[in-house]
């Protein structure tokens, strides 16, 4: 063989393994001092070709110091891989001290990390540029030799990963001879990745290893046995089927879109658990020591199959897994065969999956995933550029490491790929916001943070602000959330306080797959008893949907275009589309098919635009702002991944008019600046860049005077200084990360001269999805001032002007019925179970809901 | 603007939509809880909020005093967000404020962020100010009190059941004995008006004025009704 030095050769042999070629590629590349890119799906021992020049060169030359620092997406991970890492290195008996470094690591192991630091050091990004802004961190990190970046494709093109890219531009700086190590899932673009791995930021300077996927993943579509719902996201229809493939395999992991379906498929399989299966629950909302329990008896071989969100998505690798279902559409493809790969991580073996889809638009969009995987087509968004937010919170940083000179600074910054095109007045004006907030009225001279010296090098004022920016180091902005305890019992995990705020005690609600009853809130979690009954909701989380990807709505639009591919689809799926084609007609692959049809005393209209729910919603908003223009008197609407729907009282007549293109410029902006999206972005934004202080979920409440809406703020700020680098961060961000902006300009450019109108007396097949759909907006007909004048006049007609009628008014406003929030509270994003009277009652098993 | 009557202690006061309360008979406007300089005390702090609030809250003030033309200017407590509050206001805010009540009588009720009187400002402070039936205070007394108290400490809003969602404003809290101003800095949020801490001041419940663009929106709010506060 001869590849490999002593005792290196002999411990593979030791085991039947020979050195694989991507193994021995990173060893050579690690020889000529070059940073490499490994891509390789999973299972294919990875993480030991990226550690392996490590301990070869350790094993080698013993000699204290930091040698190599590995970084992970998640602390579990960094704690599980010094796990496998300290196997080979006790077998072979060589010298080398690997430890962790987390949020959970105790001071004192910190501080003697800090003189004594440990050859291997595994840790998180946050804890990282923690250990970058301490002024020993040139000493600490100065003799270097590698930087072990894992999952990679996890991390560039996220706030995480611009904070990374920052932290080993810095890193390059305190020891120029590190070379980097990326270790990535199979990803469609690789050269975004090499780019953000390396030290220039260009993509050229770091050597690809690729391998190519093993054996390719079996992919099978399972349906319900019975009816195939017209509706609905849960598939929960299905869980007979699923149960009973999880009796059939050895470990199932059983893969949901949201926290909520997790719950309710979670509800599902234990109803039909005869045979008293483990099966156990994981999402990111329980608390951390019922996660691990869970994942350390997956590892013990204890479980049969977990229910898992995204929480699953990265991490440890379970060599038993040998199936993997997921449950409801896939959404994008990468995603999909990240997924898939969950199950039995040995290359040369296939993964198995099946997919199950929860609806008949669900059964076409898993058709047109399993096509792009037969295709090896992957889904993947453009790299961004970084954000200033991150950058602001770095540079603070960097001050509280050691003074800097400006210039300096910004020519390491443009050294990581996702600042490489940083202009230096961004770059300045975000080091006047940190400096003294960097505001036109020059106020704050005596409270700056930073202050120049004569040479013009930049110098943190005192401890307090470095203490201040360890307290909000991170990019990770969480929703407020309120703990849930069982009454004189432990703490089962977090849901949003937006949600509890909707709670009256009594009510009854699912979560950690028990049913609860709210009893009371004390100044710190829900209290909660078990057993609750009745209507049970279901606590959603902020963002948990994800939108199609444009990948796979270009293929679902082909798949509905083209007949010839309806084999892929199951009988009641060809019989459906049929029949939409002798009703009304199948949508274009290029092109905009709208139907309008008259029902139930209003008129529908119903765009196909498959460009996914996010960029629909946008467009409802906008087209039925110019429905109110053209007189139809809309009354509301509903996006789906696949169309638009809104309802108005009076025919809609000149529907091309309503799609045409400069819809985008004309309402666009004006609503951008209201929307509370845009609000939403810039709270993130003052939080990360440090404008306000970061919620820390589970500690003391700080007293009322302390905490700032950032609403407020931002209004102040946009009428006094609209050209404010926050400012222009938060619309950079909007419109960047607004992809779904794009999306509609994608919609409207393909209609344009090809809008088909179909005027027809009933709804079509095709539409019937929709119109079963939950979470619609209600048009909020100029604005909310308008609301509030219906809803009060709309009271003192009821009561007659009497004073005292609290009873009365709940009547009312029952009648009026509480929808979908447009302002304030998140609260469109629940799916309140009572709500579903606006859904034209779909008997339960139909929506799957 | 269309201010809303409210009659209380035998008294016609206007509610106005911008938040602030007048009394033409005594030629009073009152105002709510300031908190002037407040951006500058985070930034004390190590928050560098944007410094322009209380140029927003005096331009918001302008042309309230520009509408009612008064003669006496009540503001009910926290006018500053801290004591040293009035110290660091920028020459040009200063400037402002001075303009303002020139020929206004200024009464600076004492709230609890400025428990002493602002300093290089016309006006005289004082802990209540009693005009007539007319209690004027920073913080409502607990249990009964005689029909005239005006208060506000307690930032109010409330929320308005539409049918597109709740639409949360802050508001005015009133009853047939007391009247709670909602705070009128731009920096200030606000407290739920259902949160027993002005609940329980209305045992006999209240009714809620939101604030609207040119309107206030009346809402009644039962006896000692509670809910989960929200942030």
């Amino acid at each position: 063989m001869g590849t490999l030095p002593e005792p290196f050769a002999a411990w593979f042999a030791g085991r039947g393994w020979t050195p694989r070629a991507h193994q021995v590629a990173l060893l050579r590349a690690a020889e000529a001092g070059e940073s490499a890119l490994l891509i390789a799906p999973t299972g294919g021992g990875k993480t030991l070709a990226g550690f392996l020049p490590s301990l070869i060169d350790l094993a080698a030359r013993p000699r204290p110091g930091l040698h190599t620092l590995y970084v992970s997406p998640l602390k579990a991970l960094a704690v599980d891989i010094a796990r496998n890492l300290m196997a080979p290195v006790e077998e072979m008996g060589l010298p080398i001290r690997i430890e962790t470094r987390t949020g959970d690591t105790p001071a004192n192991r910190r501080a003697r990390q800090r003189d004594d630091p440990p050859h291997l050091l595994l840790t998180t990004p946050e804890s990282l540029l923690l250990l970058l802004s301490n002024p020993e961190a040139g000493t600490f990190f100065a003799g270097l030799g590698a930087v072990v970046v894992d999952e990679i494709h996890a991390l560039a093109g996220t706030k995480r990963g611009d904070q990374l890219a920052l932290g080993l531009a810095r890193l390059a700086s305190l020891a120029p001879a590190a070379r980097r190590v990326g270790l990535s899932a199979t990803v469609a673009h690789p050269e975004p990745l090499r780019a953000f791995l390396s030290p220039s930021g260009r993509a050229e300077d770091v050597r690809l290893v690729q391998v190519r996927g093993g054996a390719a993943p079996e992919l099978s579509v399972q349906l319900p046995a019975g009816h195939l719902p017209w509706g609905g996201h849960m598939g929960l229809a299905s869980a007979p089927e699923i149960y009973r493939k999880i009796r059939e395999a050895r470990v199932t992991i059983v893969f949901v879109n949201t926290r909520a379906q997790a719950e309710l498929v979670f509800q599902a399989l234990w109803k039909l658990n005869d045979d008293a299966l483990p099966i156990a629950l994981h999402h990111g909302s329980l608390t951390v020591e019922q996660r691990r329990k869970v994942e350390a008896a997956m590892a013990a071989g204890r479980l049969r199959a977990v229910v898992a969100t995204a929480s699953l998505d990265l991490g440890i690798d379970w060599g038993d897994v040998d199936q993997v279902i997921q449950v409801g559409a896939p959404k994008g493809v990468a995603r999909l065969l990240q997924r898939v790969g969950r199950a039995n991580h040995r290359m040369d073996e296939p993964s198995r999956a099946v997919l199950v889809p929860a609806n008949r638009f669900e059964v076409i969009e898993c058709a047109a995933a399993l096509e792009a995987v037969r295709h090896e087509e992957l889904d993947g968004d453009p790299p961004r550029p970084g954000g200033l937010d991150v950058l602001a919170q770095h540079l603070l940083a960097m001050a509280c490491h050691a003074p800097f000179h400006p210039d300096d600074l910004y020519a390491e910054v443009t050294r990581a790929a996702p600042y490489a095109a940083l202009p230096r007045r961004d770059f300045d004006d975000v080091l006047c916001f940190v400096e003294d907030g960097g505001y036109a009225l020059r106020a704050y001279d005596r409270f700056r943070k930073l202050f120049r010296d004569a040479e013009g090098m930049v110098h943190v004022r005192d401890q307090r602000v470095a203490r201040q920016l360890r307290m909000n180091l991170g990019t990770i902005v969480e929703t407020p959330m309120i703990k849930v305890r069982l009454r004189g019992g432990p703490v089962l995990g977090e849901v949003e306080e937006w949600f509890v705020s909707t709670l009256e005690p009594g009510d009854n609600f699912m979560f950690a797959g028990q049913a609860l009853r709210f009893e009371a809130l004390d100044a710190m979690s829900a209290i909660v008893t078990r057993g609750g009954e009745g209507e049970l909701r279901v606590p959603t989380y902020a963002g948990a949907r994800l939108p199609l990807s444009t990948w796979l709505a270009a293929r679902v639009r082909e798949i509905l275009h083209d007949p010839q591919k309806w084999r892929l689809l199951p009988g009641p799926v060809r019989d459906w589309l049929r029949l939409q084609g002798k009703r009304s007609m199948l949508p274009e692959k290029d092109g905009l098919l709208i139907e309008t049809f008259p029902r139930g005393g209003r008129w529908f209209l119903v765009a196909y635009g498959f460009e996914g729910r996010l960029a629909h919603q946008t467009l409802g908003m906008l087209v039925t702002k110019r429905m109110e223009r053209a007189g139809y008197a809309p009354m509301g609407y509903l996006a789906t991944d696949y169309v638009l729907a809104a309802w108005s009282a009076f025919e809609p007549t000149e529907v091309e008019s309503l799609f045409e293109e400069d819809i985008l410029g004309e309402d666009l902006e004006e609503w951008m600046a209201e929307s509370s999206m845009l609000r939403r972005t810039f709270r993130n934004i003052a939080t990360i860049a440090g404008l306000i202080e970061k919620n820390h979920p589970g500690h003391e409440k700080r007293p009322r005077q302390m905490t700032m809406n950032s609403d407020l703020i931002y209004d102040v700020l946009r009428k006094h200084e609209p050209d404010h680098i926050l400012l222009r961060a938060t619309r950079q961000e909007a419109a960047g990360g607004l992809t779904d902006v794009a999306r509609i300009g994608l919609v409207l450019a393909r209609a344009k001269g090809r809008i088909r109108h179909l005027r027809l007396d009933r709804v079509s097949p095709l539409a019937v999805p929709a119109l079963i759909e939950e979470g619609r907006e209600w048009v909020a007909g100029g604005a909310e001032d308008a609301l509030l004048a219906e809803a009060a006049a709309l009271v003192e007609e009821v009561t007659g002007g009497e004073e005292i009628f609290a009873e009365t008014l709940a009547e009312v406003t029952e009648g009026v019925r509480v929808r979908a929030g447009v302002v304030d509270k998140p609260r469109h994003r629940e799916r309140h179970p009572r709500r579903n009277r606006f859904v034209r009652s779909a008997p339960k098993s139909v929506t799957g809901a | 603007m269309t201010p809303a009557p409210l009659h209380i202690a035998g008294e016609r006061l206007m509610l106005d939509p911008a938040g602030l309360l007048a009394w033409p008979a005594r030629r009073t406007l009152v105002v709510g809880d300031l908190h002037l300089e407040k951006g500058s005390a985070f930034a004390r702090h190590g928050s560098l909020l944007p410094p322009y609030d209380t140029r927003e809250t005096l331009a918001r003030l302008h042309l309230a005093l520009r509408r009612w033309r008064p003669a006496r200017l009540v503001a009910l407590g926290d006018s500053f967000h801290d004591a040293g509050g009035a110290g660091r206001l920028a020459a040009e805010d200063a400037q402002t404020l001075h303009r303002l009540l020139d020929g206004i009588e200024m009464l600076w009720v004492l709230g609890n962020h400025d428990p002493t009187p602002p300093e290089g400002l016309p006006g005289t402070a004082l802990e209540e100010h009693r005009d007539g039936p007319l209690l004027f205070r920073h913080q409502a007394q607990r249990g009964p009190v005689k029909p005239g108290e005006v208060s506000g400490h307690f930032h109010p809003k409330g929320t308005m059941p539409t049918r597109c969602g709740g639409v949360t404003r802050p508001c005015f809290v009133a009853d047939a004995w007391r009247v709670m101003l909602p705070a009128f800095g731009a920096y200030t949020g606000g407290l739920d008006a259902a949160d027993p801490a002005i609940a329980g001041l209305f045992p006999r419940g209240a009714r809620l004025f939101l604030l609207g663009k040119d309107r206030l929106y009346s809402l009644p709010m039962g006896p000692g009704r509670t809910r989960a506060a929200t942030a």
